[in-house]
This record gives C-alpha cells, structure tokens and sequence, in this order.
C-alpha cells in the first residue's frame, strides 16, 4: 500500500521527485561490466568489430524486449516468444522460397507472430486463463509446429534484397539491423508514452478494476499487447534469417531469459504498470556484452549458461528489490 | 417535479442474481435534475451491486434503466460513460503509478496535433485548475497518485466525477475515508453539483450527512426495496427502522 502519512502542511510545496534507484541499476550495471571487460579482456573487447558486435548481437533481443515491455507493463507475461521466432523465421523463408519476393517473406513472417500472439491474446483475454500458463503452453505448440514444418531441415535464404534489408545491408556506415532495432524502440517507445494505447496499457497493468471502470477496453488492450509481442518476435526472426542467410527451428530458443532479463532489469515492473522502453534498450545490450565477454574469457557453452544465469539471477533480483513494499 | 425534460435516471424493477444469490429485487427508483437521492442500507444491502448496474459493470438479471428517457443497455463502463454517468466509486478506482492528471483524464486522454498524441501539458493544466476550484490540496498535478493520501485520493475521484459530470453522478460512500473538514468540502461538492441540474445517486451509511444534502432516501434491506420518503418528510428513527427491519 502507498503512504499516507503525508503531512498537509506538504501539500503546497513542490516536492522533488525521489530518486528510484531501481530504475538506474541498468545504466550502472552497464558501465561497470563495460569496464571490467574492458580491462579483463582488453585486447578483444575493445576492438571495433567486437564492440560492433556486440551491439548486433543485441539487436533482436532489444526488439523483441519493445514487445516484452507492452506485456509485462500490462500484468502479463509472454513465454512464447522464442519459440515465435523459430516459426516466423521458417514462415518467412518457406514464402521466400517459393515466391521469390522478399516483401511477401517479410509479411508471411510477421503475420505468423501475429497469429501466435492472437492465439495467446484469445485464451488470456476470452478463455480468461493465466498468461504464464497460456504462453507456456503455446511455446510448446509452437516448438513443435516449428519443428514439423520442415521436419528440423534448415531453409536456405538467399534472396538478395532480404538479405540487405533485414541483417546483412548497410545504410550510410550503419548496418540495416542497427536502424531496425532503432526504429522498433522508437516505435515503441512513442507507444508507450505518447499515445492512448500506452497510457491504457499501464492502466490495465497497475489497477485492471480501475482501468476498466475508467473506460479502458481491457481486453482489447490484453489482446494488443500479445499481438505486438508475436510481432515483435517475428522481427527478430526476419533479422536472425536475414543475418544467418538461412531459417531453422533453433533460432530464437535461448532469447527468452535473455530478452525477460534485460526488460526487467531495465526497470519494467514485473507487477505491471511501469515500463521503459530506453530502460530494455540498455539492458539488452548489457546481456549481449556479457555473453560476449564470457566467450572473450573462454568460457565453454555450458559455462557460460551457468555464469549468465547466475549473473541475470543477480541483476532481476537487485531491479525488482523492495519493488512491492514501495 | 417541476421539469418537463425525461428524468436523468429511471429504473425500472431492476434486480440481479449472482448464481442463486438474489442481491437486487425489483427496485424502482426516478431521480430528476437537481435532485440528491440517498441509497441507504446495511453492509451487504445491494448498495454498490445497484451502483454497478447503473454504472454498466453489471448487467441487471431483469427490469429496465433509462437516461434522460431513452432506455439503455451499457455493455460496460465506458458505455454508460458516454451517456453522461459519472461513477465515484467505493473503492476509489484510481491507477498509483500514474500522475494524479492521467488518473482524471483515465479513459479519455486529451490528444494534440495529426499524430494525436498525449497531451500531457494540457491535461496538467486542467487537472491543477480543477483541483484549485474544488480546494483539494494536492502537492502538484503531476505528482503520483499513489504519493497522495487518503483524503486527496478521495478528492480527486470526486473532482474526477465532477469534472466530468453531465447528467447523473452516482457515488458510493464518498466520504467514508474522510475527516470532518474533508467531508464538509465533498458535501459543497455535491451540492455545487446540484445547482448545475445534475442528478445525484448517493450511497452514504452516515444519516446525518444524508438529511443535511439528500432530497430523498430509499433504502434497501437484503435486496429488497423498503420504501422511499423525502427527507423532509421522515426522520432519522423511521429510516433505522426501514433499514434493520425492527419497527421503533
Ligand atoms: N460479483 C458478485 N458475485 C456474487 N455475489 C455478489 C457479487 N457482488 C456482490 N455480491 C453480493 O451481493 C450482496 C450485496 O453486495 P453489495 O456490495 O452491493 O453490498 P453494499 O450494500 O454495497 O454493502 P456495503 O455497505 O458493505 O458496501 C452481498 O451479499 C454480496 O456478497
Ligand atoms: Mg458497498
């Protein structure tokens, strides 16, 4: 519960904002690591390709994070996303593949995440069952449609226009990829901020009752968010395939802690109600330069599994420290 | 009455079952423009269930309701909303993690330029000249909500309705959270409301509060409507009685 032991006499000067120390943890966080890999692992790290890699690696987890901020700010939560990637991915290039047309690839991946995310959003909002348990479940269902599809083959893209638009391209010295993740968060964040839509989503995720006696259409802005959270994964796919030059049914499977770990540290209320755009921008880049930085020390892959789980268990528990007694 | 224009409120036998649970059985109630009517009744009653149906967070089992003389079916909240009910709710209904402006304009946003955006300055704006008018003394309009204390929450879901209101006002326990000087300024309020010709529905357990602004009192016991008398016209014994059922 909030305080109520303001003193009346308060009420006619202006108090300073609090500081919310939470919500900087992922801009220090960032600095330090930044700095101790930089002096651990000096003569990689520090190079301009490795730094420019890094921020590519960030890219689809920071995408798919702007989709993961609109669900969790609405109360929500969205398992399905990795396993979205791996289906949209496929989509996409199944449709490149026989029509020769990068458009109708990019639209048949997107329209798949956005079926998912209708599918998650009707059984949320109509069937009325837990969102963990829904995703949980269409994560599964996805999984195993994704490896169906194309019986665990790979599918080859090697459409040049796709290639460039979605991973392989540069525009004026900035890889396509970086201006994709740009305009997402963008996007999202004018969302979120600036318009009816975001101001709805906090609603919902603060004080559903009180959103819905308000006028807020609440299952419509349920439904939305997990439409926007396929479609956000989808992107992602269209990224990962463009990049790799190719679609397979393990793209995406081990984005989905990576992608909850960077929106939470970056001060998104895992209650709902409070989310921020900027916040899961820096986060995802500050997972990506640790998964960097743990290859750099030589880590082997089960290694590093077990460093970056310790270190996000670390992280989500200093953001979301205090968060219920606020 | 002396109007001729449709009552702001009409209810017609209105009850609502919840599984077997009658909570409201055949109520009838007309409020006109101008007019406070008191919904009293003990814990459990019926109050806020009635208050719900005609806000269109519930919708009645059977009977009908009119506003301003045109029968209506709300789907939901934002329904009646756009008939011109404004809500006061018992508990409130108000987002802590928003501004206290966003709370007022909850539902409807103000917007600016083709973009339509949020237009935070504005609805600022309006929030604190409101909340200069009515005299709720919050730290700033943009401060969180759930910085507020009890009492400047209550006001600003009044000053929330107020703004709003149009037509009909219906509040439920609007001052069970309040001081007395508190209260006395709600009561202002309401009144202040009255004057503009709005229809009043409120739900209140405090009976002197509800001979001092009340027209007229209907009360409810289990569900059932008991009666209804105009203030000036019972006292404070025959409405207990109504209430508990034990003639005094
Ligand atoms: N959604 C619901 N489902 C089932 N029963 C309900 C529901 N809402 C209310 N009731 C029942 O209807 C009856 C009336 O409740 P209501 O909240 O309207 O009482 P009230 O008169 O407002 O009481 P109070 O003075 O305590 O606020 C109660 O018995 C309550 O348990
Ligand atoms: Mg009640």
């Amino acid at each position: 519960m909030s305080t109520t032991d303001t003193d009346t006499r308060e009420g006619t000067t202006r108090r300073l904002p609090a500081v919310d120390w939470r919500a900087s943890v992922v801009y220090v966080g960032f600095v330090l690591t930044f700095l101790f890999f930089a002096v651990t692992q000096s003569q990689y790290f520090l190079t301009p390709t490795n730094l420019t890699n890094v921020v590519i690696q960030a890219a689809p987890i920071a995408i798919m994070a702007v989709g993961a901020v609109f669900v969790l700010s609405t109360g929500e939560i969205d398992l399905s996303i990795g396993s979205t990637v791996a289906l949209a991915s496929l989509g996409a290039a199944l449709v490149l593949e026989s029509t020769g047309n990068w458009l109708l690839g990019a639209a048949a991946g997107l329209a798949v995440g956005a079926a998912v995310g209708a599918v998650n959003g009707v059984f949320v909002t109509y069937v009325r069952l837990p969102s963990f348990l829904v995703t949980l479940a269409s994560m599964g269902l996805v999984t195993g449609i994704a490896r169906q599809l194309t019986d665990l083959q790979s599918v080859p893209v090697t459409d040049d226009a796709f290639v460039w638009i979605f991973g392989g391209g540069d525009l004026l010295g900035v890889p396509t990829i970086i201006w994709w993740t740009v305009v997402v968060t963008i996007v999202g964040a004018h969302l979120l901020r600036q318009r009816r839509f975001g101001a709805h989503v906090l609603a919902v995720g603060n004080n559903t009752p009180a959103a819905r006696v308000s006028g807020v259409r609440v299952d419509r802005v349920r439904m939305w968010v997990f439409v926007l959270s396929g479609m956000t994964a989808a992107m992602a796919a269209l990224l990962y395939s463009g990049r790799l030059q190719g679609a397979r049914y393990t793209l995406g499977e081990s984005d989905l802690l990576s992608v909850l770990a960077a929106v939470i540290v970056g001060g998104t209320a895992l209650t709902g109600g409070k989310g921020s755009m900027v916040g899961a921008l820096i986060g995802s880049l500050l997972i990506s330069m640790i998964n960097n930085g743990l290859i750099l020390a030589g880590l082997n892959v089960s290694q590093q599994m077990i460093v970056r789980g310790i270190i996000i268990l670390l992280a989500v528990s200093l953001s979301l420290r205090g968060k219920k007694q606020g | 009455m002396t109007t001729t224009t449709a009552a702001p409120l009409r209810l017609e036998g209105v009850s609502k079952h919840f599984g077997g649970v009658t909570a409201i059985q055949r109520f009838d109630l007309e409020v006109a423009p101008g007019e406070i009517v008191a919904l009293v009744g003990d814990n459990g009653a019926g109050k806020s269930t009635l208050v719900k149906i005609i806000s269109g967070l519930y919708q009645p089992s059977e009977g009908s309701i009119e506003i301003n003389g045109e029968q209506v079916t709300f789907r939901d909240a934002a329904d009646a909303r756009a008939k011109g009910v404004e809500v006061v709710y018992q508990d409130l209904a108000l987002v802590d993690l928003q501004p206290v402006y966003m709370n007022l304009f909850l539902g409807r946003e103000l917007r600016r330029g083709p973009l339509r955006v949020l237009d935070r300055k504005e609805m600022a704006r309006q929030t604190q000249q409101l909340v200069d008018d009515l005299d709720v003394r919050i730290p700033s309009a943009r401060a969180l909500l759930g910085d507020l204390s009890g009492g400047q929450r209550q006001g600003i879901a009044i000053a929330r309705a107020t703004h709003w209101a149009s037509g009909l006002v219906l509040m439920d326990e609007p001052t069970a959270a309040l001081g007395v000087a508190e209260t006395a300024k709600v009561e202002e309020v309401i009144l202040k409301l009255k004057q503009r010709g709005a229809a009043v529905l409120i739900v209140s357990h405090n009976l002197d509060q509800v001979f001092r602004i009340a027209d007229r009192v209907t009360v409810l016991r289990r569900g059932t409507q008991v009666g209804t008398r105009p203030t000036a016209g019972t006292d404070k014994n025959e409405v207990i009685g109504m209430i508990t059922g034990l003639s005094s």
